[in-house]
């Protein structure tokens, strides 16, 4: 009996027609994959991406070099000089992270006591050599003022969990 | 004794104890603010409340209450936690919450203990009190709002430092610590940042340059003055960020002057870091070591013996005093000397350029006469264990010399030699106060000795100190005080004119007249270089001073947070410095340099390592193996008979207090406590103030 049923089905090609079947009902389903670079996936408000140093709306600098990033950095990435700025205000004179030992775990943005350093939704910065991943203040800077609108969004979205 | 219950266990404590000493020596733990043991009790914190049978029935402050027989303490009960909680919520109400800009974060007292005993969270929702902020001087920092009156550095200033210049305006909420705008006109000013348990007093050179957690941390010797100050070197990366005391009862308590702490900044600047050459053209060129030493070593060999001399300066180490020693001796050079500012002193008997009575022993004096010597300048910690004795009870303290504003009463005799004569002739009322002391101290300094008639002005003091009882079998009241840290190592290892050598004066003068063709400067920068302008000199050393200027080869050593070595301080006291960091470019440790040109001027050194140097070293001076001990000298006759120059009075060696040496003349810490301390009070004349001085 089962013979028999096994050569209905070959002889009736029911399998094949299940699997076009198949195929017709995928052939109007959305895609799942998308064209990158020109389309991207959503992320997280939580993304942990390229960094970048924040300034106040006022353009003031947010970091006030207390160092708690380099302290808490597991990959000793981030290296920071300090010293009293002209108004006596303490701010860093150097801010620099090597991204080729950063390990984006996001522990230098928890530590931020003034959300100065964050880790924003950018993933594209990957470079020809090793010397543009050693970001300096400038870089960090820059990265912030390109990214505000982003990164302020993301913060405010996530800060109901924090 | 009294028994006391501490947390149900029974414990003895001396009496007349407070319940928070009672409480630490059991090793209980009391969190505080306002106490420290070396300071009077203010008992303003609050925050050392404990439970105390019998006893009203609410928490009590332990710092300011003392034990009782039978008393039940208990430092872990509700009650306690609650009022802890509450004291920290309290103190915290006008704290502002700036940690993270704070120098202090880290290593704050406030910070730990709210994390130990406070609340989460804050009740208080009114604004906080805002202080402005106050001039102290270049040295300290004030953030006035982060202070919590705990007045630590009141008592300090007042207590310690000998000086009223900060204290508490007003009172409640309007209280605020103040120095009137003022410089605090002391010392050991500096101190007080240590003290401060909060953010409100900070080092100004050090603002905001590193946190406690990155630097690494060498416990060593400091050598700005003789004292041997044990200070803590804390360098990051290869820098010196900054210089903290380190505890040692028998010579700086727990502090230091503000020289020790601040003049690392000295330490980056002017800084000799390759060797040079003296050309053709008269000018100075960078050279290799290999040049460098070769040139050395030539000139050495092609001089006779007898016209080559070498000195070694303030700073030395008794190391690579012993290495340049040992090659002077292997070339047959006698005129090697230490004493760079003439002093009389010589090598035996070991009394007559010791401390004697150590610096501790000054506790146990009760009549001191200070001769050619300005404490408060040649060594502010001396001058502080003398006020420490002048408090407890009325000590008579006299002063033969240059005027000083004091810290505690003086009784000025007289300005020089004349004086000096009439007290020992007893002809003059102290010499009476010495001889009816039980243990008479004399600190002779060298405003006294190193002048032409000092040998003179020592067997005066000896035959002073002989007549009142000074010099017994378990008392030495007889203290000479130096002012170069590496003189008393360099005399130990006798770093003296051999036979038929010349001292400093009789080199000086030969080079001046052509008797001397090769002079070796180790570290010496304080002689007159005028004299040297006929003989091939070389320096060797850390900074470009005066000697590197003077010299023909200047070979690039070490300074002292740079190389492991030995030092002896004023009490003869062995003390071990270590290398917090590397030397600058191409210096090297100076008993290597010396090691490596001995072998090129032929004269091979018998030892390749710091540890074969040592041991040698050890052998042959066997006192240098007791360390931190400081062995009291052999009595017996020393200095001359002959009069003193009565028409010149004793005069300081030390004309400017922050700059005394070539690292604290390069430091701009240093220059900015000459500018706003000194300058400001009148032209460097501030501690040379008419009528005899406080009180």
């Amino acid at each position: 009996m089962a013979s028999l049923d096994r050569t209905a089905r070959s002889f009736l090609l029911t399998e094949l027609l299940g699997g076009m079947a198949l195929t017709l009902k995928t052939m109007f389903k959305p895609k799942h994959t998308i064209n990158y670079p020109y389309e991207k996936g959503p992320l997280s408000p939580r993304f942990r991406g390229e960094h970048a140093l924040r300034r106040y709306p006022n353009g003031e600098e947010r970091c006030i070099a207390c160092k708690l990033c380099e302290a808490v950095c597991p990959a000793l990435a981030i290296t920071i000089e300090a010293e009293p700025r002209d108004d006596g205000s303490r701010r860093t004179t150097r801010y620099d992270i090597d991204m080729t030992k950063c390990i984006y775990c996001g522990l230098c943005q928890e530590a931020c006591p003034v959300d100065a350093i964050v880790e924003g939704p950018n993933f594209e910065f990957a470079a020809e050599t090793r010397e543009e991943l050693m970001y300096n203040k400038d870089k960090l800077l820059d990265n912030g003022d390109r990214w505000e609108s982003e990164l302020a969004a993301n913060l405010e979205l996530d800060a109901p969990y924090r | 004794m009294p028994t006391v219950k501490i947390n149900g266990v029974e414990h003895e404590v001396e009496a007349g104890m407070t319940v928070l000493q009672a409480c630490e020596q059991a090793g209980v733990e009391i969190p505080r603010f306002c106490y420290h043991e070396r300071l009077s009790i203010a008992g303003n914190c609050r925050m050392c409340l404990v439970e105390v049978k019998p006893g009203p029935p609410k928490p009590q402050a332990s710092c300011a209450l003392p034990v009782q027989d039978g008393q039940e303490i208990v430092t872990d009960s509700d009650m306690v936690h609650k009022a802890r909680k509450g004291v920290m919520e309290f103190l915290l109400i006008n704290h502002p919450l700036d940690c993270p800009i704070c120098d202090q974060g880290g290593e704050c007292d406030l910070q730990d203990q709210a994390m130990a005993y406070g609340f989460s969270g804050s009740r208080f929702e009114e604004n906080k009190r805002a202080v402005a902020d106050k001039y102290m001087g270049p040295l300290i920092k004030t953030i006035m709002t982060r202070c919590i009156h705990c007045t630590r550095c009141v008592r300090f200033v007042a207590e310690v430092a000998g000086v009223e210049d900060i204290g508490l305006l007003n009172r409640g909420e309007a209280a605020e610590i103040s120095s009137l705008e003022q410089a605090v006109d002391s010392e050991l000013s500096a101190n007080v940042i240590d003290l401060c348990p909060v953010g409100a007093l900070t080092s100004k050179p050090y603002a905001f340059e590193a946190r406690p957690w990155e630097l690494k941390k060498t416990e060593s010797i400091d050598v700005m003055d003789a004292v041997g100050s044990n200070i803590r070197v804390d360098a990051r990366g290869n820098e010196v960020l900054r210089v903290l005391p380190r505890l040692n009862e028998d010579v700086n308590e727990e502090w230091i002057s503000d020289k020790t702490r601040y003049a690392c900044d000295g330490l980056v600047r002017q800084r000799l870091d390759r060797p040079y050459v003296r050309g053709a053209d008269g000018k100075l060129h960078p050279a290799d070591w290999s040049t460098a030493l070769q040139t050395v070593a030539d000139k050495l060999k092609a001089t006779e013996a007898s016209k080559i001399a070498a000195i070694a300066g303030d700073l030395v180490d008794a190391e690579s005093v012993f290495a340049l020693r040992a090659l002077m001796q292997r070339l047959g050079v006698a005129n090697i000397d230490c004493r760079q500012d003439g002093a009389r002193i010589e090598a035996e008997p070991r009394a007559q350029y010791l401390f004697n009575s150590g610096i501790a022993g000054i506790e146990r004096a009760d009549a001191i006469l200070i001769v050619g010597a300005n404490l408060r300048w040649e060594a502010p910690l001396i001058n502080a264990r003398i006020r420490k004795r002048w408090l407890e009870s009325g000590l008579k303290v006299g002063l033969i010399g240059p005027q000083v504003k004091s810290t505690y009463d003086v009784e000025y005799l007289g300005a020089g030699p004349e004086t000096l004569q009439q007290v020992v002739d007893g002809a003059h009322g102290f010499a009476e106060t010495l001889k009816q002391a039980e243990r008479p101290l004399i600190i002779v300094g060298m405003g006294a000795l190193a002048r032409p008639d000092g040998a003179e002005a020592l067997g005066a003091v000896r035959r002073l100190a002989e007549a009142v009882g000074a010099v017994g079998d378990d008392w030495n009241g007889f203290n000479v005080l130096h002012t170069a840290a590496g003189r008393v190592g360099a005399m130990e290892l006798g770093f003296l004119p051999g036979e038929g050598g010349r001292s400093v004066p009789e080199i000086l003068d030969g080079a001046r007249a052509g008797e001397i063709e090769v002079v070796y400067l180790h570290g010496a920068d304080e002689v007159d270089m005028s004299a040297l302008e006929k003989a091939f000199v070389i320096y060797q050393g850390h900074h470009g001073d005066k000697g590197a200027h003077a010299a023909d080869v200047i070979l690039p050593g070490a300074a002292y947070t740079e190389k492991n070595a030995t030092y002896l301080n004023t009490e003869g006291r062995v003390q071990l410095a270590r290398r917090a960091v590397f030397p600058p470019g191409e210096a090297r440790e100076d008993w290597a340099i010396l090691r490596a040109l001995s072998e090129r001027a032929g004269a091979t050194l018998p030892f390749d390592s710091l540890e074969a140097l040592r041991r040698q070293m050890r052998e042959q001076h066997p006192r240098l193996t007791r360390l931190d001990e400081a062995e009291p000298g052999e009595w017996g006759a020393f200095g001359a008979d002959g009069a003193m120059d009565a028409s010149r009075a004793f005069v300081s060696p030390v004309e400017n207090f922050y700059m005394t040496d070539p690292i604290s003349r390069c430091s701009q810490t240093m220059a900015a406590c000459t500018q706003e301390i000194l300058l400001a009070r009148g032209e460097g004349q501030r501690a040379i103030e008419g009528g005899a001085a406080h009180g």
